[in-house]
């Protein structure tokens, strides 16, 4: 799909022939034997049909641009190496998470040009109509075309920022599938796949150690999924988690990675929650997490993104490394900040909790109620407040 | 490809005229344009106070005064620029004086071949 896009310069023009090629394979294939290089048969195919549409498309004879698209498919034949559908790819990946399209339409369009992904899958994963999936891709082709976005690879100053954009794709799109319980359980599981496999492609493209670090960080995430929902669909919190669950050859794998990458370089945003996320894995018991650890490596990512949520989970950390009072008092420092967050509240009630100051933690529980949106957390939070409140009874 | 570079910010009833420095700093970046020989033209505009907003035609013709609408950030001039891509035009766009105080636009121009 990638070289197809390069070579036409269009993306509908591209994944028609694209379609038409695989249609084609799906008769020829069967009947005659697959080719001996099936990427590079279909990529030939395609363009010969990409040429017949757009010859169809005009009616105008034979222009010099027609000419010249003829000689550059020709010089493509024979120069289609691995190495250019690397290329290609990455070029795509680029194009896809470009800062001029709008959140929404980078995730989609990597998803679907990259991943391979249905409008109607996408379309269940975020659910939205396919119908709004549709229209959301068909606008982000007419931005890159219409406005020129360039198929090309970002180099020099523009790269580092470049980069960053793409794996905020990614994890978007690994979060998507893994923070939520709303939704198509597989579809979600897919996603999480598919943004592993999208950051390993990546990971193999570009040697980036924040690449690295990003898959890292979700695989470890990953490796604890099947033991972070109950039989319910609840979420089950970290310390009550049945640690035997966990994917402990995922766990490795992340942990080598992440060993690798950070040996090399000053560590950036991904590498240290890789680091976080690596030290509640590697702990065998919630009780044996270090938690010095933890709240230093939070403190690193402090000083590179300031933001309210990472203080707090720094101050939850800290009130298991240095008491609940140190921590909560760190925590009520960003009352104001988090005031509609049911994280906080929920964080809160569990410090006041175990400091013994059970009304405040009933209060906190029914303010982070209030807050929450997902009806499973909210179930959630109210059994929490049913023991607390049979606690106190 | 040729792009509209559309430079908006605030004109209250008053404008303040600008400093000799920020005059450099626009002439600067019409001589960078021109030695990058992406300038094609540009100019700047007189507040919406100034704006008369014409709708219909002939005996139709609604005649009104000041701008298309009433936004708190209004068109304030514009550059005409031909860059290889978006990534190139966005580029000047980003470095346009205007970006500091204000929002740039930048559009795509219809190429009729």
């Amino acid at each position: 799909m990638a070289s197809l896009i390069r070579v036409f310069g269009d993306w509908q023009v591209a994944e028609d022939a694209l379609m038409d090629a695989t249609e084609r394979a799906l008769v020829r294939w069967p009947r005659d034997g697959t080719p001996d290089d099936p990427i590079a048969w279909l990529l030939t195919t395609a363009r010969r049909s990409g040429i017949d549409q757009i010859r169809r498309a005009s009616t105008r004879v034979r222009t010099a641009n027609d000419v010249a698209l003829d000689l550059t498919l020709r010089a493509e034949e024979r120069q289609d190496t691995p190495m250019q559908r690397d290329d290609d790819t990455l070029r795509l990946v680029f194009t896809c998470c470009h800062p001029a399209l709008s959140r929404e339409a980078q995730v989609a369009l990597t998803l679907r040009t990259i991943g391979g992904l249905t409008a109607e899958e996408i379309a269940r994963a975020f659910l939205v109509p396919t119908t709004t999936m549709a229209q959301r891709l068909v606008r982000a082709r007419r931005k890159i075309h219409g406005a020129g976005i360039p198929f090309r690879i970002p180099e020099g100053d523009e790269r580092a920022g470049r980069m960053s954009a793409v794996l905020r794709v990614i994890y978007l799109i690994f979060n998507e599938g893994y923070a939520s319980t709303q939704g198509d359980t597989y579809i979600r599981r897919e996603l999480c796949d598919e943004a592993l496999r999208l950051c390993e492609v990546l990971c193999g493209l570009v040697p980036d150690p924040e690449a690295s670090g990003l898959w890292s960080l979700m695989q470890f995430h990953h490796a604890r999924s099947a033991a972070r929902i109950g039989a319910n669909g609840e979420p089950i919190l970290l310390a009550d988690q049945d640690r035997s669950a966990w994917d402990h050859s995922a766990i490795i794998q992340a942990h080598t990675r992440l060993m690798t990458v950070l040996t090399s370089t000053p560590a950036g945003p991904y590498m240290l929650q890789a680091c976080i996320a690596g030290c509640h894995c590697g702990a065998a018991t919630f009780d044996e997490t270090d938690w010095r650890q933890v709240s230093s490596l939070y403190l690193a990512l402090l000083h590179l993104q300031p933001t309210p949520v990472i203080r707090m989970n720094y101050a939850v950390a800290v009130a298991f490394d240095r008491g609940w009072q140190t921590g909560l008092n760190l925590l009520d420092g960003l009352a104001q900040e988090l005031t509609t967050s049911h994280t906080f509240h929920t964080a809160r009630s569990q410090l006041l909790e175990r400091l013994g100051r059970k009304d405040e933690a009933i209060t906190a529980v029914q303010t982070a109620l209030r807050c929450v949106g997902d009806s499973i957390e909210q179930r959630w939070l109210e059994q929490r407040l049913m023991t607390l409140t049979g606690a106190t009874a | 490809m040729q792009y509209l570079v559309l430079i908006y910010s605030e004109d209250g009833p008053n404008p303040t005229p600008p400093t000799p420095e920020q005059m450099k700093g626009w002439f600067d970046y019409t001589k960078a344009l021109k030695d990058a020989g992406v300038f094609m033209s540009g100019e700047a505009l007189l507040p919406t106070s100034t704006a008369t907003t014409i709708r219909g035609m002939g005996a139709d013709a609604v005649m009104t005064d000041g701008p298309f609408a009433e936004t708190k950030e209004t068109l304030g001039g514009f550059y005409m620029i031909d860059c290889a891509d978006a990534d190139e035009a966005l580029k000047w766009a980003g470095l346009c004086p205007g970006a500091s105080y204000g929002s740039i636009e930048l559009r795509p121009v219809v190429q009729f071949s």
